[in-house]
């Protein structure tokens, strides 16, 4: 009696699973795998030939290639660490509840992540052109147009502020979240100990946030990592491929030149193992911290 | 104790500008979307921020340039079934993984967190060969099919699941119900927040997808709200009042959500991931 329940409920353990487990061994697990095998193949369109390390040999000296690696890395190393700390300080001042209009500021700062990747690119292309409302403001408090399309630095630029504009909010909420949980009672005692702000915010606030900072750096860091919709839309990746992504590289090896499908794999497998070595690293240096 | 008070006041003072002007730049594109609706494309070339009187002429133009119902119920179909599925799919694994436990399936549910952070860059190259011998390719199929099992959804819907109480299942098992019955019948409706956080984000997800898409559909009638968008930006001689109203269109849906149903939308971004 007792081992028909515990089959039972062993049967309808893998039948709830059951749908989600055969769409993801279709769709995620087989294609994973198949572009591991592919990135070991040479040729273009549909016919392969097994090339071994060619690829990779290839990735060494494609210059495009590098050039995507290092304006990915570039997005990363500039645009993560200025996000979380604006998302940090935002955060924090609103969580103050004597603070007027906070849900005002609150709803505004947040508002950008409603809106979809393409639509917000598209505004800011506009905004940023040659004539357009940025650089007329810009000339009239006297600093002059900045040619945010046409000059490589600046195409940088512009689509770190973009993606700052997009996922400050986002972030900030995490935090706002996290800081409610905090016993306000700490502060409280900190703050008649005569412990100044900025302590407060160093030796108190910052712990206490250490694992929602992680796991906003660690997602911001795939989703940079992936980075497509922005400069696929403001920039087309120009100018001279000052803001190609990997994505974007990825997406013209298979969709706009004749696709060269292990090529390709071989640069998607390129973000994967930066995906893994990258969370690797900001877990170690959260547990690093948090020993000393 | 007077220079305290002073600085103090400058630093209050520093605090309400420096939110004044987060608030001003995070609202400002939207100002300017809906200020470009009503310009002509020369004026917002050269920034205009003044409402003008050109609405209906850049509404009638979009009209014309765009088959506005077709792209808009392209949109809506593949976001509203395809959240459906997810919901349907994933809240099954999500509840099947905490009500059910066996140390097999709970390597299995450690190994899809892991495949968490696979990248859809990785995905793409081979679920468009997949879908080219399916001959799956231009069809809302492709579009939905692969996002249907979400792993984050299905982790959403674990965590959630704890919180499910385990009393409720008893009294339903006395009563004779077999456990598909108590799932339909008595978690379904406890749970009815946590799935409404759900839709909102697998909602917003499906209807801005761009890169998935942008492959997978090739005709102008199947294409979405979010590809129109960026293939009006890509023409030789973009119209950007044409350009502004689409974009009116691919926002206004996420932002009526988000102002309607604010503390939902909210708490299902944080949910997600506690």
């Amino acid at each position: 009696m007792a081992a028909r329940i515990v089959r039972r409920e062993q049967i309808n353990g893998w039948l709830f699973v059951a749908p989600a487990l055969v769409l993801l061994g279709i769709f995620m697990i087989y294609p994973i795998l198949w572009s591991l095998w592919m990135s070991f193949q040479t040729g273009r369109g549909m016919s392969f030939s097994f090339g071994g390390l060619a690829n990779i040999q290839r990735l060494t000296q494609d210059t495009v290639f590098l050039r995507a690696l290092s304006n990915t890395m570039i997005f990363l190393a500039v645009q993560v660490p200025i996000m979380i700390v604006l998302a940090l300080l935002f955060a924090v001042a609103l969580n103050d509840t004597k603070l007027w209009g906070r849900a005002f500021f609150r709803t505004a700062i947040f508002l950008p992540c409603v809106t979809s990747l393409v639509a917000y690119a598209v505004l800011f292309k506009s905004m940023f052109g040659a004539e357009g409302v940025v650089n007329v403001a810009l000339t009239a408090i006297g600093i002059g147009p900045i040619p945010w399309l046409t000059d490589p630095f600046w195409a940088k630029v512009l689509i770190i502020l973009a993606i700052t504009w997009r996922w400050t909010g986002y972030n900030m909420i995490f935090y706002l979240a996290a800081l409610q949980n905090v016993d306000r009672s700490i502060y409280e005692a900190a703050r008649i100990d005569g412990v100044p702000p900025w302590a407060r915010f160093w030796y108190l606030t910052l712990p206490m946030l250490k694992p929602v900072i992680l796991f906003t750096t660690v997602i911001s860091t795939i989703g940079t990592l992936q980075l497509f919709d922005e400069p696929y839309n403001i920039t087309q990746g120009g100018p001279s491929d000052a803001t190609l992504t990997l994505s974007y590289y990825i997406y013209n090896l298979t969709f706009r030149f004749m696709p060269s499908f292990g090529y390709s794999a071989t640069v998607s497998w390129v973000i994967v193992v930066l995906v893994g070595i990258l969370t690797f690293v900001q877990f170690m240096v959260a547990r690093e911290r948090k020993r000393t | 104790m007077r220079a305290d008070l002073a600085f103090s006041y400058i630093r209050r003072g520093l605090l309400y500008l420096g939110l004044s002007v987060a608030a001003f730049v995070s609202i400002f594109p939207f100002y300017w979307m809906v200020v470009g609706s009503t310009n002509t494309s020369p004026d917002i070339a050269h920034g205009k921020v003044t409402p003008g009187t050109y609405l209906l002429e850049n509404i009638a133009r979009f009209f014309e340039m765009v088959d506005v119902p077709r792209m808009f119920w392209n949109s809506a179909f593949i976001a509203l079934v395809g959240t459906a599925l997810t919901l349907i799919v994933s809240s099954l694994a999500g509840y099947g993984f905490e009500m059910f436990k066996s140390r097999f399936r709970e390597r299995i549910f450690a190994f899809l967190l892991l495949m968490l952070s696979i990248p859809f860059a990785a995905l793409m190259v081979p679920l468009f060969i997949m879908m080219s011998r399916l001959g799956l390719i231009n069809t809302f199929t492709a579009v939905i099919v692969p996002g249907i099992a979400s792993i984050f959804i299905i982790f959403y819907f674990r965590q959630a699941t704890k919180a499910f109480p385990s009393e409720l299942r008893d009294a339903a098992r006395l009563d004779g119900l077999n456990e598909w019955q108590i799932f339909v019948h008595v978690y379904i409706p406890v749970m009815r927040s946590t799935y409404a956080a759900a839709t909102i984000i697998v909602f917003m997800a499906n209807w801005n997808n761009y890169l998935w898409p942008l492959i997978v559909l090739q005709t102008v009638e199947n294409k979405t709200v979010t590809l129109i968008v960026s293939a009006l930006s890509y023409a030789y001689v973009p119209d950007y009042g044409v350009i502004m109203i689409s974009a009116v269109f691919a926002t206004l849906p996420t932002v009526l959500i988000f102002f309607l149903l604010q503390r939902r939308f909210v708490e299902g971004m944080l949910g997600a991931v506690k």
